[in-house]
């Protein structure tokens, strides 16, 4: 996947798991848990639905990289 | 009308899933009512075939009003069994009340089942109201009649005990604390209904529950005749504060609170999880919130006397273990839906039953049941919230468990220091039922449950 494509691909589990947020003025440093109130079902259910986007597995150890726009979109974009 | 949470006093027909002449079991969803916090799916009391449908689509109507008719199958004669099966549930199951029909024009023939029964009881049926088709006796009735008689005779100072007869007495100057039937007294409180001010009806002019509602009933300003069907956001948002608010503000005038707390190392749960996970698609992975909510049911079976409610003045367990889960929603308030006989459900089935209630619960779609049958209740501010949580009780359950985030701590063990995961849980209980040991060995037994998550 390139940074574009993963970027879409976030913003749209994102859209899912949290209806109605912006994500698009979302800062790219920011913490997605937070800044959405994300709880830990709803953070299961985005790594979920990236992970089926993708095509990639992604384990609890790769979390940390998923915390915001910018670490995730590198971390997926590495993967593809 | 099925009382959908103990802050619930109307509700409105949103749409009905059936029609005359479908036939329904128990625990099928038949109509979907709006409250003043989220439309609920409302399953049917009983088996049988839908007679009639009372209450059309958009009208608001006060708990206890009969919605259907529901006949029962393989009986001589078809008998209207909601208001009947409702109210038998009312006695049995705290919470929720029902009110009775329109009083008896006539005398009508007493099936021998019904007759047996009340002499057994010990009931004169010709005290007894009908609530059958056109006033008929129903079994109902009579096991009403003796949950009334019972506790309504002993606190009257008047009274001449269970065994007097049932002749009427005029209220007089001298008759002291009016006589309440249990449920009455429930429902007042319930209702917010002052006691003082409600004429008897009932035997001796006790205060019976249809008093209650009428005195509520004429307190209030009727409700406009034609109710909009579904609420907007904005009102949905303040009339779920508001209901909020009544039962919040009822359980802390009625309940007095103890809190306990306690420190959970989660070092050997965690790594469990994080192994489990390693193994499994995302679908399947645990959170440790699943975890937790496994010990708090396990550990209420253990601590028994935290799971049940509170009523009349006593504590009633409860065998099974459903356990209320504290959901916010997302645009402000929250809804408390259980996860039924969580105690009993494996880590896997406990973490999907979470998932779809919490779902469910955010879309407005869940049933009356899940709504009235928690036994007790907990709140898990997450791994984004605070570190701890004392919570409010829930009436008439008599506990609220309490857990914060996970946090790594620095921790002593073997005389070392080393971090650690913990987790801050806490304990808000009924000082009336309970004391802070019996707090303090259920928060011990989570703690102990944790350190077993294989267990779990």
């Amino acid at each position: 996947m390139t940074p574009a494509e993963a970027e879409i691909a976030i913003h749209e589990a994102l859209g899912q798991v949290a209806p109605g947020a912006d994500t698009d003025s979302l800062p790219a440093d920011a913490d997605l848990r937070d800044s959405l109130e994300l709880d830990s079902l709803d953070f299961l259910r985005f790594v979920e639905i990236l992970s089926e986007r993708t095509g990639e597995r992604m384990d609890e150890d790769d979390y940390p990289q998923l915390a915001t726009m910018a670490s995730a979109v590198k971390f997926i974009a590495a993967r593809g | 009308m099925p009382v959908l949470g103990a802050d619930m006093d109307e509700g409105t027909v949103l749409e009905w899933l059936v029609k005359p002449g479908d036939e329904v079991h128990k625990g099928d969803v038949i109509a979907v009512i709006d409250t003043a916090k989220s439309a609920i799916d409302v399953e049917a009391f009983a088996t049988g075939t839908i007679d009639r449908l009372v209450v059309g689509v958009g009208e608001t109507v006060p708990v206890g009003t009969v919605l259907a008719i529901i006949a029962e199958p393989e009986e001589e004669q078809a008998k209207p069994t909601t208001a009947a099966a409702a109210k038998e549930r009312a006695h049995r199951e705290p919470g929720k009340a029902e009110r009775p029909a329109p009083p008896a024009p006539a005398p009508h023939p007493v099936s021998p089942v019904i007759r047996h029964r009340a002499h057994e009881l010990g009931i004169d049926l010709a005290a007894v109201h009908g609530t059958g088709p056109a006033g008929a006796i129903i079994r109902a009735d009579v096991e009403h009649a003796a949950a009334e008689r019972r506790p309504a005779a002993a606190p009257s100072p008047t009274a001449a005990g269970p065994q007097a007869p049932r002749s009427p007495r005029k209220p007089g100057p001298r008759a002291g604390r009016p006589r309440v039937t249990p449920l009455a007294r429930r429902l007042a409180a319930e209702l917010g209904v002052d006691l003082a001010g409600v004429t008897g009806t009932g035997p001796a002019a006790a205060v019976r529950e249809a008093d209650v509602r009428r005195a509520h009933a004429t307190e209030k300003p009727a409700p406009p005749a034609a109710t909009q069907a579904a609420q907007s956001a904005a009102e949905r948002t303040q009339s779920m504060r508001q209901a909020i608010a009544r039962l919040m503000a009822r359980s802390k005038r009625e309940i007095p609170h103890y809190y306990v707390s306690n420190t959970a190392d989660m070092s050997l749960a965690i790594s469990w999880l994080h192994d489990r996970n390693l193994e499994l698609a995302v679908s399947q992975r645990l959170v440790p919130a699943a975890l937790l909510l496994k010990a708090a049911a396990l550990a209420a079976r253990q601590v028994p006397q935290l799971n049940g409610y509170w009523v009349d003045d006593a504590f009633r367990p409860s065998a099974a273990v459903h356990l209320g889960l504290a959901i916010s929603l997302r645009g402000g308030g929250l809804l408390t839906p259980a996860i039924h006989d969580a105690a009993d459900l494996d880590l896997t089935e406990l973490m999907a039953r979470m998932r779809d209630l919490v779902t469910r619960a955010r879309s407005g779609r869940l049933r009356g049941s899940e709504l009235t049958d928690a036994t007790i209740t907990v709140t898990n501010l997450g791994d984004q919230g605070v570190e701890s949580v004392y919570g409010v009780i829930y009436p008439p359950q008599v506990a609220l468990v309490g857990f914060g985030r996970i946090i790594e701590r620095p921790v002593a063990v073997g005389g070392l220091i080393g971090t650690r995961p913990v987790v801050t849980t806490t304990l808000a209980a009924d000082h009336r039922a309970t004391d802070g040991y019996t707090g303090s060995r259920y928060l011990t037994v989570i703690s102990d449950l944790l350190q077993r998550p294989e267990e779990l």
